[in-house]
């Protein structure tokens, strides 16, 4: 039994904005297929007694100071913009038209 | 501007046929001096996109780094909020497109929030007087705020029929707590005051833990309201909406009671409630419906890599949580016991929000009865004309106790006290400042006050002669001619005391 469907790839394809064309989903399908396939290995050899874990270091508390630091002035976080206004980043419309 | 109108249930029709079932989800913009992940600047109204960096603007290769003033703030708020505090949490992704957002996720909390399961008591008025009524917290969770967009073309201002949307990320990254009710029900009619006064309690807290100024206008504090009904004889969970944005505390009470007459117009036609956002417009107060969530949400949480789990050590909590201020209620309780003033005077206080003010007018040595006069008489009506709050009017509590203080030592009369007021709102510097500028003395000491009854009496002879005579009432001639002379700051009571005693009558 596949470890993903056609759907959930359809689905996580709309979740990522991806447009692909049906046969490269199919495509995709078959390589994510093989991707959880092997990841689940882990699963065989962790037990019950093997917590799941998110982060590989045993490290907890990592804080900053709550100390202004300099920023970036607004010709330096606007230089890679494709498109700008009065000082803002400008993007496209945001809502389709139906909305 | 017009937006479709949708029906709506009269009130008594909704109560009769439905309950409310009320969540609510408000988040609280922190007051650190920097950002959630990142040291840039938290400044409201600064220059757009001046306070962003490579962190926050998501810029490759850049790595959040957590604040530790707002993870002390948020478990300050969760003890206040009567919380749990977890011994062990993890940030999480979740994940969505949106531009105001840079990296395509928000930094949040998921399953894990930083405190979870408390209560807040909070009071609503009623026809029987005041009652308290105490709310559930589901959790309280860290995360950052998103940047800000406006949105250019079609109808001025909105996000419908934009051609384009301009994005600022000065606020993108501000570190946000958010705290989410469980599900308030039973409350029937109660439900659009109890939803303002939590939101207001929740706001007095966050003011006395001095974790965020709690400016609802300027976006500090802002509250989402999720509202359903359902039949009062079925047992059965209605659809509800999500009305985003409400920032004022009349308008949390006015979109609930909006969305149970809308609601229950709905149904009561035959229709279904969609799950959906909805927008609320404070100048029409209607909701307008916003996207849909008819496809279920998928966030596709998961913990977030660039930051380790954050574990409070529990002597921590517990020292934090021996340092925590006085709460709101004992407060309003203690200064009500001090000040003597019945339920509804203190309730007028609050309503003009001016606890602060008084109490700090009365901190600098005023008498209470004359703080509480001046706040809620003369400084509330310029405050209410100029439409400023009353801590925003331009006048501090040490000035109001100065200038009830030359009253009380007869150095002002009421009517030059309200001249020193004026003064300092008008920028003429402190209360003594305008006292001297402005000449307003009553001129107290009796030696330069003989000195002008002398002049008056030796100009008005056949006066003087009368009130020998006896005829008393003739006197005023002489009181008027010293206080013209006075220019109308002697104290007249006085003038004519020694005039009397002069003429020996
Ligand atoms: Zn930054």
């Amino acid at each position: 039994m596949p470890a993903i469907t056609p759907e959930e790839v359809a689905h996580l394809a709309v979740l990522a904005r991806l447009d692909l064309p049906a046969e490269h989903l199919a495509r995709l399908r078959a390589e994510l297929d093989i991707i959880l396939e092997s990841v689940a290995t882990v699963s065989e050899v962790a037990a019950d007694d093997i917590p799941p874990t998110s982060h590989p270091l045993p490290l907890t508390n990592v804080f900053r100071a709550d100390v202004v630091q300099p920023s970036l002035t607004a010709e330096q976080a606007l230089s890679a913009a494709p498109a700008t206004e009065s000082g803002r980043f400008r993007v496209p419309r945001i809502l389709d038209d139906e909305s | 501007m017009t937006h479709p109108t949708d029906p709506l249930m009269r009130w008594d029709d909704v109560l009769a046929g439905f309950d409310p079932v009320l969540g609510l989800e408000v988040h609280v913009e922190l007051g650190t001096q920097t950002k959630m992940f990142c040291g840039c600047r938290t400044e409201f109204g600064a220059a757009p996109n001046t306070q962003t960096c490579p962190t926050c603007l998501a810029l490759p290769g850049a790595l959040p780094v957590v604040n530790a003033v707002a993870v002390e703030s948020a478990v300050r708020l969760g003890l206040a909020l009567n919380c749990s505090i977890a011994s062990w949490c993890r940030f999480a992704r979740k994940n969505y497109f949106y531009p105001d957002m840079p990296k395509n996720y928000q930094v949040s909390q998921y399953d894990e929030p930083i405190a979870y399961g408390g209560w807040l008591d909070v009071e609503v008025p009623t026809p029987d007087g005041p009652r308290i009524h105490r709310i559930e917290i589901e959790r309280a969770h860290m995360e950052e705020d998103t940047g800000k967009s406006s949105h250019v073309g079609g109808e001025t201002g909105r996000i419908q029929g934009a051609e384009y949307s301009l994005v600022d990320y000065n606020r993108a990254g501000i570190p946000l707590i958010e705290v989410v009710t469980k599900p308030i029900e039973g409350i029937g009619a109660l439900a659009p005051e109890l939803a303002r006064a939590f939101v207001g309690e929740l706001r007095a807290l966050v003011v006395a833990l001095g974790i965020s100024d709690a400016h609802m206008h300027q976006g500090s504090l802002r509250c989402d309201v999720n509202l359903s009904l359902r039949r009062t004889r079925v047992d059965e969970l209605g659809t509800r909406s999500e009305t985003k944005n409400v920032n004022s505390l009349r308008s949390v009470a006015r979109a609930v009671r909006y969305e149970m007459q809308r609601q229950g117009a709905l149904l009561e036609a035959g229709g279904r409630v969609v799950q959906e956002t909805r927008h609320w417009h404070e100048d029409t107060g209607v909701t307008t419906s916003g996207r849909s969530k008819e496809q279920a949400e998928d966030y596709r949480y998961f913990p977030e890599p660039d930051l380790v789990p954050v574990a409070p050590d529990a002597a921590w909590v517990e020292e934090l949580r021996s340092a925590l201020p006085e709460m709101p209620a004992d407060r309003r309780r203690r200064l009500q016991a001090d000040w003597g003033v019945s339920d509804l005077e203190m309730t007028a206080v609050l309503n003009a929000d001016a606890l602060a003010v008084i109490e700090a007018t009365i901190a600098d040595g005023a008498d209470p009865a004359a703080a509480r006069k001046w706040w809620m008489g003369e400084l509330a009506r310029l405050a209410n004309e100029r439409d400023v709050e009353l801590g925003q009017l331009g006048i501090f509590p040490a000035d109001v106790a100065r200038v009830i203080a030359l009253v009380e030592a007869g150095t002002l009369t009421d009517t030059m006290a309200r001249a020193v007021v004026d003064g300092v709102l008008a920028g003429e510097g402190s209360p003594d400042d305008v006292v001297t500028g402005r000449g307003l003395q009553v001129v107290g000491d009796d030696v330069s006050l003989l000195a002008a009854i002398d002049e008056a009496v030796a100009a008005n002879p056949d006066v003087v002669e009368k009130i020998r005579a006896g005829k008393v009432t003739a006197a005023g001639v002489i009181v008027g001619a010293v206080m013209k002379a006075t220019r109308g700051q002697a104290d007249a009571a006085r003038v004519r005391e020694l005039l009397m005693a002069k003429l020996g009558v």
